[in-house]
């Protein structure tokens, strides 16, 4: 009897274990089954090489996602040319400069920062940065993918910046004793061997922030200006997969091409977060192998 | 050697001068909340009905609908998140199912919220048939926080010391006993502090509520767990984008944001008072 309680209460751990699993799988094959019906309107080639979006046009409606893929990968990338090297450079502060007591203010900084909710940033793209951006380039407005990059950065930093540090951290510690004794100054060991032996795991930490960045939603649909056309330079308003999918499935009705091309977006959405998160943990693993 | 001593000094200093952009920049973001927001900060702001339109009144729906949302997320979260993280902890080998475990729960983290929203459209909304309400948002907002759930309870059950394992086990004790009475209660804790931490995330979110059961606009508290809500962080995106006069309700908007930040912040500090309180029992 009591075994059998014990194989039943084991049963249902690995069958909650297993729940995980097939969320993951659920959500994938949901994206999947659900976009499908749209592609019996649209062509795959139109909706991976077209970049014009106007599902509502009265003589044809067209479905191509070239402008919005650009416009992600556009404030991702600006996002990350801020994010990384301040996020790396406060991680080696961090590990390596900062007193206990610079720490013990600094460490909670980051944590708190982590834990803004993301509409407050979006919210202060609107009222703080984008005056500031129109007031610098002397611009109408404001709301760009510059603007959306910077709040992106500030998004993406908390990541960046605990993992590198992390990263750094477990550095052995006999690979600085060895550069100190050399007659390297501690710059030296930072930059020559520190930072190259802790590549990979800060290679992991900036994809993560990446693909954090890429899924994030309200900020960019709050401070780019969401203008779904092909983004012409950082200071024009761009219109990112995510706000496409926040902006107009509120408004269509279920079950029509247009809701199902939203899911669409979705999964390949979804497929590339997969994919940059893979490769980060890959890379993650691999340097854990290798420091052991 | 003098070269040697200046390239160093200016290279920490380009790297204090990151750190300190960092906290700048928290520094600014709490400073023009707090002190735009703090005027209007008042009992009838916090608790009144909005009024005109959103116009005038308070914003005391909104922080019912977030609290509401967030016992649901707590519902579905806890005890899902943490009966994961005993199978992989207590249970598990080390064998190809548990990696391909392990590989789910860190790609879920990753995961965009919107693609939350869209799973909860058609199985909550939808194909459950829960309508737009709390129970849906509060379900996709449950599945969301998951991961951070298991990964927070995983990391107290490994703090506790194999030997009160043992011991039981040595007892006689059936694994299932020895986890109950001695390994749960001494991680309880723990694990609670993990998963308000990723409560007060949830709480924060907008994009997985946006389609699952987020109201524009109700002057009144819902009525069941199936009805529409307002919550603080949708209601911050309306009053900041979507509102018809938007530099008329900015006041409100920076008040609702102060509202939202403290919430998420009382969790956060809930939870680190709780963790404190752990470690100083563990000393005795």
């Amino acid at each position: 009897m009591i075994k059998f309680k014990e194989k039943l209460i084991h049963g249902i751990f690995f069958f909650n274990g297993l729940l995980v699993v097939i969320v993951l799988l659920g959500i994938f094959a949901l994206l999947v089954f659900t976009s499908i019906p749209a592609f019996k309107e649209i062509s795959l080639r139109e909706f991976l090489f077209n970049s014009n979006w106007n599902p509502t046009s009265y003589v044809k409606s067209s479905y191509g996602i070239v402008a919005m893929l650009v416009s992600t990968f556009m404030v991702t990338l600006g996002a990350l040319l801020i994010a990384v090297p301040l996020g790396i450079g406060t991680a080696a502060y961090l590990s390596d400069v900062a007193s206990t007591r610079v720490r013990e203010i600094a460490k909670p900084t980051v944590e708190i920062l982590a834990g803004i909710p993301s509409v407050v940033i979006g919210f202060l793209g609107i009222v703080l940065v984008g005056p500031f951006i129109a007031k610098v380039f002397n611009l109408h407005n404001g709301l760009n993918a510059l603007n959306g990059s910077i709040l992106l950065a500030v998004m993406a930093l908390p990541t960046i910046i605990s993992l590198s540090e992390d990263a750094l951290k477990s550095v052995p510690k006999s690979y600085e004793e060895a550069s100190l004794a050399l007659g390297a100054t501690h710059w030296q060991t930072l930059v020559r061997v520190k930072l190259p032996a802790a590549l990979s795991g800060i290679i992991a930490a900036c994809m993560l922030g990446m693909g954090r960045a890429i899924g994030e939603t309200m900020t960019v649909l709050m401070a780019t200006g969401c203008a779904p056309a092909m983004p012409e330079s950082f200071l024009g308003a761009v219109r990112t997969m995510t706000s496409s999918i926040a902006i107009e499935l509120g408004e269509v009705p279920y079950n029509t091409t247009h809701y199902y091309a939203l899911f669409g977006i979705g999964l390949v959405l979804f497929i590339i977060t997969f994919l940059v998160n893979m490769s980060a943990d890959i890379i993650l693993h691999r340097y854990q192998k290798v420091a052991k | 050697m003098k070269q040697k001593q200046f390239t160093q000094i200016l290279g920490f200093n380009f790297l204090r001068m990151c750190m300190f952009i960092v906290i700048a920049a928290l520094v600014v973001i709490l400073y023009d909340i707090t002190s735009k927001g703090i005027g209007k900060i008042n009992w009838e702001f916090l608790t009144a009905m909005p009024r005109k339109g959103m116009t005038e009144g308070g914003i005391f729906p909104a922080i019912v609908g977030t609290v509401m949302v967030t016992v649901i997320t707590a519902i579905l979260s806890i005890p899902l998140g943490m009966g994961c993280a005993i199978y992989l902890n207590e249970y598990a080998r080390d064998n190809k199912i548990t990696r391909i475990i392990r590989m789910s729960i860190r790609n879920l983290s990753g995961v965009p919220s919107i693609v939350y929203g869209l799973f909860g459209v058609v199985i909550f909304v939808q194909l459950m048939h829960l309508g737009t309400s709390i129970l849906s948002a509060g379900f996709t907002l449950g599945l969301m926080t998951l991961p951070w759930t298991i990964t927070a309870s995983e990391e107290a059950l490994k703090n506790v010391p194999n030997s009160y394992r043992e011991g039981a086990l040595a007892l006689g004790a059936t694994k299932w006993q020895s986890i109950k009475t001695n390994v749960l209660p001494y991680s309880i804790s723990g694990m609670l502090t993990g998963t308000i931490l990723g409560l007060a995330r949830a709480a924060g979110e907008t994009a997985p509520i946006l389609f699952t059961g987020a109201a524009f606009y109700l002057p009144f508290l819902p009525k069941s767990l199936s009805s529409q809500f307002m919550a603080l962080p949708y209601h911050l995106y309306i009053m900041a984008t979507q509102h018809h006069a938007i530099a008329k309700v900015r006041p409100i908007a920076y008040g609702t944001a102060l509202v939202l930040i403290t919430v998420v912040f009382l969790m956060n500090l809930f939870a680190v008072i709780l963790r404190y309180n752990l470690r100083k029992h563990k000393m005795e």
